[in-house]
């Protein structure tokens, strides 16, 4: 059994789909943590499913996923900066409206209905060399960018006056970011699926922000969870012959509940093995002696 | 006079040099935050002027620090974000430095974001109530960290505390209510 899997997973028909998704699974968590800095982790969704509607649009036009995917997410992500649209709203208008599209399209298209479905399941192992390329890019692009945008975004957020008081250019940097997330949606969702990719830029920054004991560890566990969620669920949707997008999004699920739990239950554990607490007074209030 | 959709402060006129720490005093309502939100170019000025000299960098405190529910970041995260890393903290603020800020209580968050403004390297320190939520003890190292200040580059604070005012500053301001306003 362990032998049929090894062969399965170094088979060199997998290698380009494995990398890619391995580099994805190592930057989405990244720019998961930024957007969730921004309180803006919807944001993800909304991206992604205007990547999935202009994917679509661009494969019954002939032009890669990937391709069509980024044209229409980096559109929406632009689109959000310069109309100064901060916050969830415009995310949950960006889904309604990558919803509306990507049903629209699919049924109005010859092939629309199967690669719409490809679209949600996540199409990982027919990853092309032209998604290798768009997640190398986008890998290269984060590694130059997020040291410094982090240090930008840190302070944007905790002070928000500093930039307006020294006339400095803060859009430069949300805008960088908004263009980064859209970016690593469109090439996520065409390659791990819409909700794939979504868990990716969620689940590992949800739980970093709630275990790590600082920034740097934060960007550490949200990229540590995100990769081993990834070789978990490539693993096992080979193995069970399941499509891939919600076997990743399964797995981190139960490794962030899992992960979660622990603290939890260890507080039980100390509230039930230790010593009971004397009855003693809460709240003492007198008026007079 | 300056103020957001009509005027609500002034008018008044002075002058901060460097070196100097400066308390802004007045009733609640006087529209002291305004004055140093017209300075951070946050308010509008309706009439007269800001003039700040060439190449003057500001660290903005506001009243109430940005505090998020879960915030995976320790006091020297922000204090690296303020610029401020190098700063060597009082010992009451290096003993929280390296433990999550979301765990801090009110008065000592408050204390690390003010000190993050003060150890940054601008040239003008603007501090918007810096006393909210800190303990007698706290303030009383807030007044000798300010006092600290003189002579070394400009702060601008505002408070409703008199007493604090007249022990942390070199000069003491008092703000009217716009007199239009009645």
């Amino acid at each position: 059994m362990m032998e049929s899997m090894t062969a399965l997973v170094f088979d060199p028909l997998f290698r380009v789909p494995f990398i890619t998704g391995l580099l994805l699974a190592a930057v989405l968590p990244l720019l998961g943590t930024l957007l969730m800095l921004r309180e803006e982790w919807l944001a993800a969704l909304g991206l992604a499913h205007l990547a999935a509607a202009s994917a679509l649009l661009g494969l019954a036009a002939g032009a890669p996923a990937v391709i069509g995917g980024a044209a229409g997410a980096l559109v929406g992500g632009g689109a959000k900066t310069a109309l100064g649209a901060r916050g969830n709203a415009a995310y949950g208008f960006m889904i309604l409206v990558g919803w509306a599209a990507m049903l629209l399209v699919a049924a109005n298209t010859a092939i629309g209905d199967s690669l719409g479905r490809a679209m949600i399941d996540g199409q990982l192992y027919f990853a092309a060399p032209v998604d290798l390329n768009a997640a190398l890019i986008l890998t290269i692009l984060s590694a130059a960018l997020l040291p410094w945008l982090s240090g930008k975004l840190l302070r944007a957020r905790f002070f928000p006056r500093f930039e307006q008081a020294n006339k400095l250019p803060a859009w430069r940097w949300h805008l960088c970011l908004d263009l980064l997330a859209a970016a690593g949606m469109a090439v996520g969702t065409a390659t791990l699926g819409l909700m794939g990719a979504f868990a990716l830029v969620f689940v590992p920054a949800w739980l970093a922000f709630r275990l790590a004991p600082g920034w740097r560890w934060t960007l550490f566990i949200a990229a540590l969870v995100g990769v081993g969620g990834y070789l978990i669920a490539f693993i096992l949707a080979l193995f069970l012959d399941q499509p891939f997008g919600p076997v990743l999004v399964a797995v981190l699920v139960i490794v962030a509940a899992a992960i979660a739990a622990v603290p939890r239950l260890f507080a039980v554990q100390h509230r039930t093995v230790g010593p009971r607490p004397q009855p003693s007074s809460v709240l003492t209030a007198r008026d007079r002696v | 006079m300056a103020g957001y959709g009509r005027p609500v402060v002034g008018p008044l006129s002075f002058t901060v040099d460097s070196g100097e720490v400066v308390g802004l005093w007045g009733a609640n309502g006087t529209g002291k935050s305004t004055v140093l939100n017209a300075i951070g170019r946050g308010a509008r000025v309706f009439g007269g002027f800001v003039r700040r000299a060439s190449g003057l960098t500001l660290a903005y405190q506001e009243q109430h620090p940005v505090r998020l529910p879960v915030m995976p970041l320790t006091g020297r995260d922000i204090m690296r974000a303020a610029g401020a890393e190098h700063c060597e903290a009082p010992p009451a603020l290096a003993a929280i430095s390296d433990g999550r800020i979301d765990a801090l209580s009110g008065g000592q968050y408050q204390l690390l974001c003010v000190w993050a403004a003060l150890g940054s390297a601008m040239d003008l320190v603007l501090l918007d109530e810096p006393t909210n939520n800190l303990d007698p003890p706290t303030e009383a190292l807030l007044i000798e960290i300010l006092a600290a200040e003189r002579g070394r580059r400009a702060v601008l604070l505002v408070s409703h505390e008199r007493r604090f005012l007249d022990a942390a500053c070199s000069r003491v301001l008092t703000v009217k209510a716009w007199q239009g306003s009645k």
